[in-house]
């Protein structure tokens, strides 16, 4: 097995909770809360959980978005150095930020509306003095090629393009520094269902050619299905099951991960059996003052008193079968239900 | 490393990849697609009917602020005491009191008149005397831009000591036209200068609270909550009185602009901060920062231009409060003062009723800060409906 890309060790994200005329802080949101996850090179590890759970937070603390509170995102570099991004001063972070790059969720908000495509582009090349004139034309042009957009288009400003077009220009944008890895934050779920697939096919294709390594950040279980070779489920700042796609699929070891699959909706009339979507209670409990014990406790419906509500007795992340991992006490006593691989 | 942005897909003709088809077509069919968001903002603007009539009159009485030397018949120190509160004369463009059509301009003189009750010395049109009045005339000197002298007028009496009165004259029998033509200089310029002082201070301060935050942010906010709750009127009084009598109108010029500068850029430190605390989240901000653009690029050319709209609408809806606070404190004698002339001082003649009755003419210049406030505000307002070209 190759070496890993990322290593994120023990990873805490922590937001004061300000009240009052003063702002005093009252608490802390734990965005994320105490993460361990490997990314290894050439894969697209889905990350999935509910709103709220903290995977943006996640995935802009390994972007250096935001600073973490603690933990370490170790970075192997292209020389097969590791880095901490985590800890990094900024004058290393400006180069480690040419290597990891983010593809936002929102198609509008992400462009600025007062740049040409060439602009927007070609800032990267810009800042980082890669290129300047006519080259960093050329390879704007050629890069908006790459991603289905004419260079014609070099000139016009984003306001003239439809969701799936800004989205293939926010892909040019992070894909010009030919980064290693990339966050992709929801990618796809400001559009509309008929450009999702191009949008996905293109990240897919560009994965293939340029050797990327993606960090597939979502909500939607069908669409990591079809892109994602790997999957963490997270739950309130936490991971609760990381395993492959298809044995996480078939084979969930967590409750919540099958409350989530169940919601997952199958074409096949013979698998659309109304039995089978589990109603999880609507209130995510609050992320300053998580559950004792497993945090999942006041939503499963498999959680015992007296097992899973003891405090100081949260289950870790513990591996339950070859490559598959569960956050789950019960895990080995239950069996839990999947879904068949999608047909299609 | 992969090369993955060579070049070489721009001169290998080979298939596209993946081309989008429909999308491509629909980008085509915007022509507005190249269109930079100034024009879109032009564009969105000349709808504005309001706004442009507003513009138009903007632009003319701007016009008549810089050309005021040429415009004006008289200089605004010329008088001539015998004519104290002389009435508007008509301007005649024929003369046919001798029976045929005698084309050229004049207007006709005064007689005076002395009122059997009061015993006052008015004036009345005396039809039989005629003055002939040319364009292009020599009269005072004055300087263009303050630089070229020159002594044409645009209009005025051949002879230049007859008395040409046409919007009427003063108590001290100074030329009303000519004089108000003087104070939209000083009128319309104190707005001006004011509001880029004030600019200069919102934009530091706001600009300071909105990026950096925090602490600084908390401290520059009271300092604009301070000077927001200060009643404005009894602060530019006692600003105002306090400035020594013996300062010349230069100075006090700057003195009375710097203090309603002083108090006009709280609005605008409001507008900048809320405008950077909006858009410091915003994620074409966040994308800058990754993009690796410096903190100085980050703010120059990623969020100022996105709010740059925006600033221009405040500082062009600010303009008419610093004429109105200009006009006020001259009328009540505590603003500039004789011999500059502006508005408000030309409107302290109207503050006697008697005055008043006599020559209501002297109202006049009040009209000019209405139309003049209104055109302002009319533009402002266009300015800000359009300022958003993307929303809707
Ligand atoms: N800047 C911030 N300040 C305070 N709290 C924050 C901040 N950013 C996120 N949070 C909180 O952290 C938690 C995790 O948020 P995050 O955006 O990471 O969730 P998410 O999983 O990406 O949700 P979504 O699916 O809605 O994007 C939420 O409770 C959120 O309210
Ligand atoms: S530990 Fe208990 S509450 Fe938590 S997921 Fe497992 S069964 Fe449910
Ligand atoms: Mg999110």
């Amino acid at each position: 097995m190759t070496a890993p890309i990322l290593v994120v060790r023990n990873l805490h994200v922590r937001f004061p909770v300000k009240r009052g005329f003063f702002g005093r802080t009252v608490g802390h949101v734990r965005a994320v809360d105490g993460v361990d996850l490997t990314i290894r090179p050439g894969e697209t590890l889905g990350l999935v959980g509910e709103s709220g759970c903290g995977k943006t937070t996640l995935g802009r603390s390994i972007a250096r978005i935001i600073t973490p509170t603690s933990g370490e995102i170790l970075y192997r570099d292209a020389a097969g150095a590791d880095v901490d991004l985590a800890t990094a001063p900024n004058y290393e972070l400006r180069e480690l930020q040419r290597q990891v790059r983010v593809v936002f969720q929102d198609p509008f908000s992400s462009l600025n509306p007062r740049m040409t495509l060439l602009q927007i582009v070609g800032e990267p090349l810009r800042n980082h003095g890669v290129a300047t004139g006519s080259e960093l034309e050329d390879r704007v042009a050629g890069m908006l090629q790459r991603v289905g957009l004419s260079p014609k288009y070099l000139h016009r400003y984003p306001h003239a393009f439809s969701g799936g077009e800004r989205q293939r220009v926010n892909i040019a944008r992070a894909l010009i520094l030919e980064p290693r890895l990339v966050i992709a934050d929801e990618p796809v779920s400001a559009l509309d269902v008929s450009v999702r697939a191009q949008i996905l096919n293109l990240l897919r294709d560009l994965q293939d050619e340029f050797g990327l390594t993606y960090l597939f950040i979502s909500h939607d279980l069908s669409v990591v299905e079809s892109v994602c070779d790997r999957v963490a489920v997270m739950y309130l700042g936490r991971l609760v099951e990381v395993a492959d796609t298809g044995d996480l699929y078939t084979r969930p070891r967590h409750p919540y991960t099958e409350a989530l699959l169940s919601a997952v909706p199958r074409p096949d009339p013979r698998l659309r059996d109304s039995g089978r979507r589990i109603r999880l209670a609507d209130d995510l409990p609050d992320p300053a003052d998580p559950p004792p014990g497993c945090t999942f406790h006041t939503r499963c419906r498999y959680a015992v008193a007296g097992t899973c509500d003891v405090p100081g007795g949260a289950p870790v992340l513990a591996q339950t079968a070859h490559g598959h991992r569960a956050a789950c006490l019960r895990t080995n006593e239950l069996d839990l239900a999947g879904i068949e691989p999608d047909p299609v | 490393m992969t090369d993955l942005t060579s070049p070489a897909p721009l001169h290998e003709p080979g298939p596209p990849p993946e081309p989008p088809p429909a999308a491509t077509e629909a980008a085509e069919e915007r022509p507005k697609g190249t269109a930079s968001q100034r024009s879109l903002v032009w564009w969105r603007f000349k709808q504005h009917r309001l706004a442009m009539a507003g513009l138009i009159v903007t632009g003319f009485i701007y016009l008549v602020a810089v050309f005021a030397g040429f415009l004006a018949p008289f200089s605004s120190s010329t008088f001539n005491a015998d004519y104290t509160y002389a009435p508007p004369q008509r301007l005649h463009i024929v003369d046919r009191s001798g029976g045929d059509w005698d084309w050229g301009l004049f207007v006709h003189g005064y007689r005076s008149v002395v009122d059997d009750e009061t015993l006052e010395l008015t004036f009345e049109i005396d039809e039989s005397q005629k003055i002939d009045v040319g364009l292009f005339v020599k009269g005072d000197e004055y300087e263009i831009f303050g630089l070229i002298p020159w002594d044409r007028h645009l209009i005025g009496p051949t002879n230049p000591d007859d008395p040409m009165y046409l919007l009427g004259g003063t108590r001290t029998g100074h030329d009303l036209l000519s004089r108000m033509i003087h104070g939209t200089t000083v009128s319309m310029s104190i707005g001006l200068v004011g509001v880029a002082m004030a600019f200069v201070l919102g934009v530091t301060l706001g600009g300071v609270s909105g990026y950096v935050g925090g602490k600084t942010d908390l401290a520059i906010q009271r300092l604009v909550e301070f000077f927001m709750s200060v009643p404005s009127i009894p602060l530019w009084l006692g600003l105002a009185a306090a400035l020594p009598p013996d300062w010349g109108s230069m100075q006090r010029y700057f003195a009375i602009t710097t203090i309603l500068a002083v108090i006009a850029w709280t609005d605008l430190a409001r507008v900048v901060r809320g405008r950077f605390l909006s858009l410091r989240n915003e994620e074409f901000v966040t994308s800058a920062r990754l993009d690796g653009s410096s903190r100085r690029r980050v703010i120059f050319r990623h969020m100022m231009p996105s709010f740059s709209s925006h600033l221009i609408a405040s500082v062009t809806l600010s303009i008419p409060g610093m004429i109105l606070a200009e006009t006020s404190l001259s009328f009540l004698g505590l603003g500039l003062q004789a011999p500059v002339v502006s508005w408000g001082v030309l409107l302290q003649d109207a503050q006697n009723i008697r005055a008043m009755a006599t020559a209501p003419w002297l109202l006049l210049p009040g009209l000019c800060v209405i139309v003049a406030v209104l055109a302002l505000n009319f533009v402002g307002d266009g300015l800000r409906d359009a300022a958003d070209p993307y929303k809707r």
